[in-house]
């Protein structure tokens, strides 16, 4: 991919974020609609209850864990397995005992699943002939397709003559090309690796806009979630923990399963002191500094909460900062040079290991710090979040 | 690589000499120039040219032929159905009766299978008279239950280990069951099907227990009629067709073998 693509693909999520998303506008109609959907394997409950609603053209991702529940719900979608109850609607209608061949919904494999004994443009044309379309027209529209996926030239080779990265963009090409509604995507990066996965990233994210196709992805990736979706389902345990922008996920997680799931986190157990409608005032005997946070929360006094702050959020310094809350001492215990930036890791009094991430502005940065040095953390009250729950 | 050590070789020596000596003295015996079997008396063709020139011979080996060829084929298609079912279906109602049922001609011993067959045959045409008689066909019907038994297990076999994943991608293409299998599944599981093919084909050529339960009188196979021979006391034209025979069966396991490996490699690129 060129600069110059990156940079249009930019533009056009921000000319899309002016614009009010579907999610947000009251009675939008949703596109698939999951309503109280569970799904058993014997004693095992894989998908607890499940309710959740994509809008169109969303690039929906359901992240978690293995054994979250996320793959099942997606196999549910796509009808290869049918719920134990709740039922799921796509474009109004109800997929119950729908065939996978007759729903229009395509998917694309983790693993490709491209036909062996077929030419590249045979697997592409695959659905197309299905469907009783010409040979001719199936001819023209798997160029088209292949075209688009920059491989238009390898369309005779089998596919164990393609490289990890052909394959992933002709499992892509099969599974647009009978112009589905909605596209599954299990993991569709996962065999790829890191640099690779990165340029897809954004190549996915244009084809979705161009072709304006629901897609809802599965990942167990934070880092791809957080690039693609434009919002992100958290599954845990087989239960949707949280639903939200990428942005409001990270900065706003509504636990600390969320919290500690996507990014690295910081959490301190403390004991609500002060309960103001913009502001609360939290003991740490953990941090051994109050703490306060400059949003209210909804919880009876003296509850135990958690605040979590990002080990990016947090200043380290020689000097003692002028704040008095959010303000914590301790001793450098490790340094991590990551090139970009360096990983500090910091010993309170108590204990506690405290991550803090620094970017390095300069190429001296991390000489200024060095082990057992003691430090001030400190952070703003709007850089951390109370959990409670 | 590591030297071999003596007992291994020893060892591989031994399973190769108990394997194939009788197999190398049968082939040279077959170009015995003696009339006696037992004693050597120089190199000749003589017996290959006698024994085509018997006709009860080469009749016999025809019919084998046809029978081979006409069960292989009919197994080939029972035993594949056999094992999708048996791979795919999921949990039913009698699986365990269909698998046991397939596995029992592998484990069963021939007399029975053969006899029990006699008996099905006897009690059917007393019912309604048909098969009338015992002869070629009911010999093709023994052959195809036994054989449809192994291509059952081979396909199976092969479909567990062959991605589940394709199947569904071409469901959700908009395949149905019928094109899901013809064109995806079947060519999958080719290779293992052509080497069903061509096991059932040897095992119904070799097959003599069975066949003489089954046969009837004027349908003897080459099986039949070589152990006949034998009884009368062995002709060195006897051991002519059995060197044939050991040529053709060779081909055939030759063939299932490389179809086997070929289906690795197509299917596991890396």
């Amino acid at each position: 991919m060129t600069s110059s693509q990156v940079i249009d693909m930019q533009s056009s999520t921000v000319a899309a974020a002016k614009t009010v998303p579907s999610w947000k506008q009251d009675g939008a109609e949703p596109f698939v609609r999951i309503e109280n959907i569970t799904k058993k394997f014997g004693e095992f409950t894989a998908v607890d209850n499940v309710s959740l609603d994509i809008y169109k053209s969303e690039l929906f991702c359901l992240l978690g864990g293995s054994g979250s529940g996320k793959s099942t719900l997606l196999r549910m979608l796509a009808g290869f397995e049918s719920p134990t109850s709740g039922r799921i609607l796509i474009d109004g209608v109800d997929m119950a005992g729908i065939q996978p061949w007759k729903r229009p919904v395509n998917m694309m494999f983790q693993s490709y699943a491209l036909f062996p004994h077929l030419t590249v443009a045979d697997n592409v044309g695959f659905g197309l002939k299905r469907e009783g379309v010409s040979n001719g027209e199936v001819k023209k529209r798997v160029a088209e397709m292949l075209d688009m996926v920059q491989l238009g030239h390898l369309g005779k080779r089998k596919p164990h003559q393609l490289s990890g990265g052909q394959r992933q963009r002709v499992a892509l090409a099969r599974s647009l090309i009978k112009r589905p509604k909605l596209l599954l995507l299990d993991e569709p990066l996962g065999a790829l690796d890191k640099k690779l996965r990165e340029e897809t990233q954004f190549e996915l994210i244009n084809i979705q806009e161009e072709l304006g196709v629901t897609f809802v992805v599965v990942t167990h990736d934070q880092e791809e979630a957080m690039t693609l979706a434009t919002r992100i389902g958290v599954m845990n345990n087989g239960v949707i923990v949280q639903t939200d922008e990428p942005h409001d996920v990270y900065e706003y997680p509504n636990s600390r399963f969320v919290a500690e799931f996507i990014g690295s986190v910081n959490l301190f157990e403390g004991q609500v002191t002060e309960d103001e409608p913009d502001f609360v005032r939290i003991t740490s005997p953990e941090a051994g500094a109050a703490l306060s946070v400059n949003h209210g929360i909804s919880c009876a006094p003296d509850q135990v909460v958690h605040v979590a702050v990002r080990p990016e959020k947090i200043h380290i310094s020689h000097e003692r900062p002028e704040q008095k809350d959010n303000c914590l001492q301790g001793e450098i215990e490790e340094i991590a040079y990551m090139g970009s930036l360096s990983v500090f890791k910091v010993r309170l009094p108590s204990g506690k290991e405290v991550r803090v991430t620094q970017p390095n502005f300069t190429r001296h940065m991390g000489e200024r710090f060095t082990w057992n040095d003691k430090v001030f953390l400190y952070w703003d009250e709007d850089s951390s979040v109370v959990l409670t729950s | 690589m590591q030297r071999k050590s003596n007992f291994l070789n020893i060892t591989a020596g031994l399973g190769y000499v108990f394997l194939y000596a009788p197999i190398i003295a049968l082939i040279v015996y077959s170009f015995n120039a003696s009339k006696l079997v037992t004693v050597w008396g120089g190199w000749s063709f003589k017996w290959y040219v006698e024994l085509f020139k018997n006709d009860q011979i080469i009749d016999a080996a025809l019919l084998s032929v046809k029978i081979a060829f006409i069960s292989a084929s009919l197994a080939v298609v029972l035993g594949t159905m056999a094992g999708y079912v048996l791979s795919r279906f999921g949990p039913f109602r009698g699986k365990m009766i269909l698998s046991g049922w397939i596995t029992a001609p592998l484990v069963m011993p021939e007399v029975i299978t053969g006899l029990s067959l006699l008996l099905l045959f006897v009690a059917m045409e007393g019912m309604f008279g048909w098969p009338a008689g015992r002869g070629t066909g009911t010999i093709i019907i023994a052959h195809t239950t036994f054989c449809m038994a192994y291509v059952a297990v081979i396909v199976q076999a092969r479909l567990s280990s062959l991605d589940e994943t394709l199947e569904e991608a071409a469901m959700d293409l908009g395949a149905k069951p019928s094109s899901l299998f013809f064109l995806v599944t079947l060519p999958l599981i080719m290779p293992a099907v052509i080497s069903g093919w061509l096991l059932s084909f040897t095992l119904s050529l070799d097959d003599l227990v069975i066949a003489s339960f089954v046969s009837g009188p004027g349908n003897s196979t080459l099986p039949m009629v070589i152990f006949s021979k034998v009884r009368l006391g062995v002709t060195p034209e006897v051991n002519a067709l059995a060197t044939i025979m050991i040529a053709i069966v060779a081909i055939g396991v030759i063939a299932a073998m490389w179809q086997m490996r070929r289906q690795a490699r197509l299917l596991k690129p890396e």
